[in-house]
């Protein structure tokens, strides 16, 4: 994609370290109560590694650098799928809930 | 697509992760929250598979499927009380996948521009390196978690001489490793990170004993962002850097948000060795002092006398599943004209936020499930507290005997409240082997038993 100089660390070291202040504001803004769903959904972002996986899974042909590249793809999508649907289940349990309905 | 227009498509998929995390803010913007995240991974992967070297489409589809499969699987049925588990297993699988990217890359440099086999620049080598070595920590690390949760390895921390005097030469061995490895890129001293590293991730894991691992889970959240950085700076790809920060940040944050519940610094708990050989000490003094029991009926006539009541679930409740028996009784109570509410610890439970997802569960209204600070100035007001599986974050010791172990740790001041009722299964100390003085008191009346069985016989002597 883009070759790779030291000018291209420091963009990647300033993108970096913005993205930590970002990460910090936004996570203490979490409310205490959805920590869970916090590790949930951050447990599935992370696996937006899946794009370098993909990049190595990439070429025809079946290299070494190829099958290391299929097994993250597979790795990273059951943490994507399973990060992203737990989450999406602990979250529809804080939905608001219906006094009647509950009561019953 | 040209390289503007994906670096536009991976700026919006970040921001997308942005706001998913931002969502969480509140419960009512947490589900939407939850779809932009998932909408920005969407973008991302369809983004780089129009990259013009990605061909073999077939085979990545089948991974694809093949993961999602498994993962929408494992994500259905696990039950809530098993999530910290479950959460420890997906860090593992981050960690791996971090392993195996950069083991490609390492391959296969030229598919990442990043140089030729037997020649790659030597930043990337470093960047490669540092993100495997955290990769594979947080992979081992993750499993050994995972194994002491879910109780097929034993969750006592396992201590010996030297402990944090071997870690610091592993680590040192590997720093070293890595030099080597940028001088003369050798697989086999490649594939000797991955495995010391592996080595260190169980050691560094190892001493930390079981509620300890509200802080473990987190850190390892926090490797999981970090390793995914590393592989972010060795393919220089922005997306990754900022999604790996968001996720080390907010690791890192749970991490001192827990620790600062049990009044201890992250260094402490990391090198771990807590509790475990101290209830020898304590234990001399309780024999002569007595204890109030009580059974379910009397518990029953307590809680219907009073105005207010306090629910404090620990570990307990979710080891029993007592949540819904737990909410049972506490619906009869609130027909009665009784408030009750919930106060929760920070580190009660196995990780971040986990009794109030199982609470949640069992459709306790998150209105009446609030935060230590929020709860406590209410104790002296209390007529009931209600402490079920819950120990040391009770424990007035905390505040007063400065030889505890506990010593300074924030606890809920249950003993304001006029009576208080636990339930336990037996007298055993908490995790921190330290003896709680509240089962002594006059005002405190001990129901020992299985927490679910307890609240199921309440609920039936309510009726």
């Amino acid at each position: 994609m883009e070759a790779h100089s030291p000018e291209i660390f420091v963009v990647g070291l300033t993108v970096f370290f913005l993205a930590c202040i970002i990460g910090y504001y936004v996570v203490w803004s979490v409310t205490p109560a959805l920590h869970s769903p916090l590790m949930g959904v951050t447990n599935a972002i992370s696996s937006v590694i899946i794009v370098g996986a993909i990049l190595a899974a990439g070429p025809y042909g079946f290299e070494t650098s190829k099958i290391f590249g299929l097994v993250a793809v597979v790795l990273a999508s059951v943490n994507i799928f399973g990060g992203f649907i737990v989450t999406y289940r602990m979250l529809s349990m804080f939905k608001k809930k219906n006094k009647n309905k509950k009561d019953s | 697509m040209s390289n503007n227009l994906v670096a536009f498509m991976y700026l919006i998929s970040a921001l997308l992760f942005i706001f998913a995390l931002r969502g969480l803010s509140h419960p009512e913007s947490s589900r939407k929250g939850n779809i932009f995240g998932i909408i920005g991974m969407i973008i991302a992967i369809i983004t780089t598979l129009m990259f013009k070297s990605v061909l073999s489409y077939a085979e990545i589809g089948a991974a694809i499927l093949v993961g999602g499969v498994i993962g929408t699987t494992i994500a259905l049925r696990i039950e809530m009380t098993a999530l910290p588990q479950l959460v420890a297993a997906f860090h593992s699988l981050v960690g791996l996948a971090a392993v195996f990217v950069a083991a490609a890359a390492f391959y296969d440099p030229a598919s990442f521009d990043i140089g030729v086999i037997g020649s790659i620049n030597e930043s990337s080598l470093i960047e490669m390196s540092i993100g495997t070595f955290i990769g594979a920590i947080t992979f081992s690390g993750s499993v050994l978690a995972f194994g002491k949760l879910q109780g097929t390895i034993s969750g006592k921390p396992i201590v010996y001489r030297f402990q944090h005097t071997i870690n610091a030469i592993i680590f040192l061995f590997i720093v070293f490793l890595i030099i080597i490895f940028v001088l003369d890129q050798s697989p086999s001293i490649f594939w000797s990170i991955v495995i010391i590293s592996i080595i260190l991730g169980i050691l560094v894991v190892i001493p930390i004993g079981g509620a300890d691992m509200p802080v473990v889970v987190s850190m390892l959240n926090s490797y999981s962002g970090w390793a995914a950085c590393g592989i972010g700076f060795t393919l220089s790809n922005n997306l990754l850097i900022i999604t790996g920060a968001l996720v080390g940040a907010s690791g890192a944050i749970l991490s001192y948000i827990m620790s600062k519940g049990m009044n201890r610094s992250i260094i402490n708990v990391v090198l771990g060795g807590f509790g475990g050989e101290k209830d020898i000490s304590s234990s001399q003094n309780s024999e002569d002092k007595i204890i109030k029991k009580g059974n379910a009926e009397d518990a029953a006539y307590i809680l219907k006398n009073a105005d207010s009541v306090i629910i404090v679930p620990g570990y307990g409740m979710a080891v029993a599943q007592a949540q819904h028996a737990l909410k049972e009784m506490s619906d009869i109570l609130k027909k009665e004209g009784i408030i009750v509410r919930y106060a929760i610890h920070p580190v009660a439970g196995r990780m971040p936020g986990h009794m109030n997802v199982l609470l949640a569960e069992a459709n306790v209204p998150y209105e009446e499930v609030l935060e230590l600070e929020e709860i406590n100035p209410d104790f002296p007001m209390t007529e009931v507290s209600f402490v079920i599986g819950a120990n040391d974050v009770t424990n007035p010791a905390a505040k007063t005997d400065e030889t505890s172990p506990i010593y300074g740790m924030p606890i809920l001041d249950v003993e304001k409240s006029q009576t208080v009722l636990f339930i336990k299964r037996s007298m055993a100390t908490g995790y921190s082997g330290v003896e709680n003085e509240l089962f002594y008191r006059d005002n405190t009346t001990m129901l020992f038993g299985d927490a679910k069985k307890m609240c199921e016989n309440i609920v039936k002597s309510l009726n």
